[in-house]
């Protein structure tokens, strides 16, 4: 690892996508998250890579499918109205099982909402979006370092499933600088691509990248495709960090930035005398529910207080997998306000009853 | 130290989000967590900015501050709206320059410091802040003076690197101010210094 060095996560963000084999970039402005943008159109050259500022989100979206279909490594990155406008595009590459990463640095909303930030995308990135039965890993980075370093997982996963894998982060992440250490070399696992279409020089038959099946027995047979990598994903790579769980009498879940607040809680509240732990998912999809599962079935454990930037999305998922076993309590704010620590603990001691 | 924490506030081009990066780069060379948050709102249109800034030994929880260890305010407005969110004990150090008002706190340190008009008389705007920085370096832990000088180095462009040697002087002259007791001569003493 090299010394640490203060940097933004935006940018970061965008050196780690340089580092993974990135070399084709097509994005749209839009804060909190354009500083990805800037890195990428002064560092692109010296890599012999591409950034493309694209007329519009839909624009940049399909010219992800164009290069991801030819093989390349591809990402986009965007802003919660800028990945509204995205969302068809995500549909297809998931139909035509293309590599891609896509980055979603969420602001406020509805609507054109305002610019700081939130985590109301939640339900957008893990339930779909787009149209059809389909998943994206998605991936919920906590610091700059952990953007760095979930950066570069996501185009090894994105080439390992053929999936497009989502980093979901906030304008906290996006904005903050933290100091971030870069390994010397990155472990980069390159994947044969015998799918991808590269023009056929007359020595092959041609290929297709293509996700329209009109036969509704081979569109059945891609759908059981993509469900059975789906349960693979699941299987392999649900990633979850959990903090002073054992023993804990309240369990917070929280991601990304509404993590990083929750942590100072759990220190205060051992002030108080009230063991909480935490249990943060690092993948939104797939979602660490067992982990869940088995702190909700602990005796020490009476209940759990999920903390998000949003009305309760997250929440879905932590109840379906504590299964009404214990009560399972809210806090969020929305509109770009962050939750405050003291807010946390006054909602902890009204939970512990002191 | 854990979580300590720091706000500047002040408007846009008085260099606030600058002299944040050169805290944490500092922090940084003590060997200690950091981390460096902007305002980044839409109240930047309207001129003001601020930034916080979390010193810690250990890994830092919120890179967003509700309540703060330091605050260090160049205009009058942030002064007043971040001067409530102290912690008692805390440090306020304003540009008693540019300030006019004091703290309604009798529960903070608090160091005027007209820094405006020390960097007018060194002839470079920009070390305003950086005198202010001297007197967050000599009051607190955040960092030595030695770590502060590399982070010069380290943020600022080449072509500013001939001036640190006077940053430095300037940087001196905020450390050599100490906390002043907030009676009512105090007080006159501090709104007498602001040049209009």
């Amino acid at each position: 690892m090299s010394s640490r060095v203060l940097m933004k996560g935006n940018e970061v963000i965008a050196e780690a996508a340089i580092r993974a084999g990135c070399r084709h970039y097509f994005g749209y402005p839009i804060t909190p998250q354009t500083e990805i943008m800037n890195y990428m159109a002064r560092r692109m050259k010296d890599v012999d890579g591409t950034m493309v500022q694209a007329e519009s989100e839909i624009a940049a979206i399909n010219m992800v499918y164009g290069a991801a279909a030819a093989g390349a490594r591809v990402m986009t990155t965007s802003s919660s109205p800028g990945i509204s406008l995205k969302q068809e595009g995500f549909s297809y590459i998931a139909g035509a099982e293309l590599p891609a990463v896509v980055v979603n640095i969420v602001r406020c909303g509805p609507g054109l909402g305002g610019i700081l930030p939130a985590q109301g995308d939640y339900f957008q990135a893990t339930k779909g979006g787009g149209h059809g039965d389909y998943k994206n890993i998605v991936l919920a980075p906590a610091s700059v370092q952990e953007l760095y370093e979930l950066t570069v997982e996501a185009f090894n996963l994105a080439d390992k499933y053929r999936m497009l894998v989502m980093i979901l982060g906030d304008g906290t992440l996006g904005q903050m600088m933290e100091p971030v250490s870069y390994r010397d070399a990155e472990q980069i696992e390159t994947v044969e691509k015998p799918w991808h279409v590269c023009g056929t020089k007359d020595k092959r038959q041609h290929r297709t990248v293509q996700s329209i099946y009109i036969d509704p027995d081979d569109l059945e047979a891609l759908n059981d495709k993509l469900q059975a990598k789906y349960r693979t994903v699941e299987k392999q790579d649900t990633m979850v960090e959990m903090i002073g769980c054992e023993d804990a009498e309240i369990i917070i879940t929280a991601f990304g930035t509404s993590s990083r607040i929750s942590r100072n809680v759990l220190r205060l509240a051992d002030d108080l005398g009230i063991k909480v732990g935490m249990i943060r998912p690092i993948t939104l999809w797939p979602f660490p529910s067992e982990a869940i599962m088995e702190a909700a079935a602990a005796d020490s454990v009476k209940s759990f207080l999920d903390i998000e930037l949003n009305a309760g999305q997250m929440l879905e998922d932590v109840r379906l997998a504590v299964n009404g076993r214990k009560p399972v309590h809210f806090l969020g704010r929305t509109g770009g306000n962050l939750p405050t620590q003291k807010e946390i603990i006054e909602k902890i001691r009204t939970i512990a009853g002191r | 130290m854990t979580d300590f924490s720091i706000i500047i506030a002040g408007f846009g081009g008085q260099g606030i989000l600058s002299a944040g990066i050169i805290v944490a780069t500092a922090a940084l060379f003590e060997g200690r967590e950091v981390s460096w948050f902007p305002s980044y709102g839409p109240e930047m249109r309207g001129g003001t900015a601020n930034c916080s800034v979390v010193i810690s030994d250990q890994v830092i929880g919120s890179p967003v501050i509700n309540d703060t260890d330091v605050l260090i305010a160049l205009t009058g407005p942030s002064m007043k709206k971040f001067a409530r969110h102290v912690k008692s004990g805390g440090l306020i150090i304003i540009d008693s320059s540019l300030v006019k008002d004091v703290p309604e706190r009798d529960d903070i340190l608090f160091f005027p410091i007209p820094a405006s008009k020390i960097a007018s008389e060194m002839g470079n705007m920009t070390f305003a802040a950086i005198t202010l920085l001297g007197c967050l370096g000599a009051h607190t832990e955040s960092y030595q003076r030695e770590s502060f000088e590399k982070a010069l180095y380290e943020a600022l462009p080449q072509r500013h690197h001939h001036l640190i040697p006077e940053e430095m002087k300037a940087y001196d002259q905020g450390a050599a101010f100490q906390e002043v007791v907030l009676t009512p001569e105090a007080i006159k003493a501090v709104t007498c210094k602001t040049v209009r």
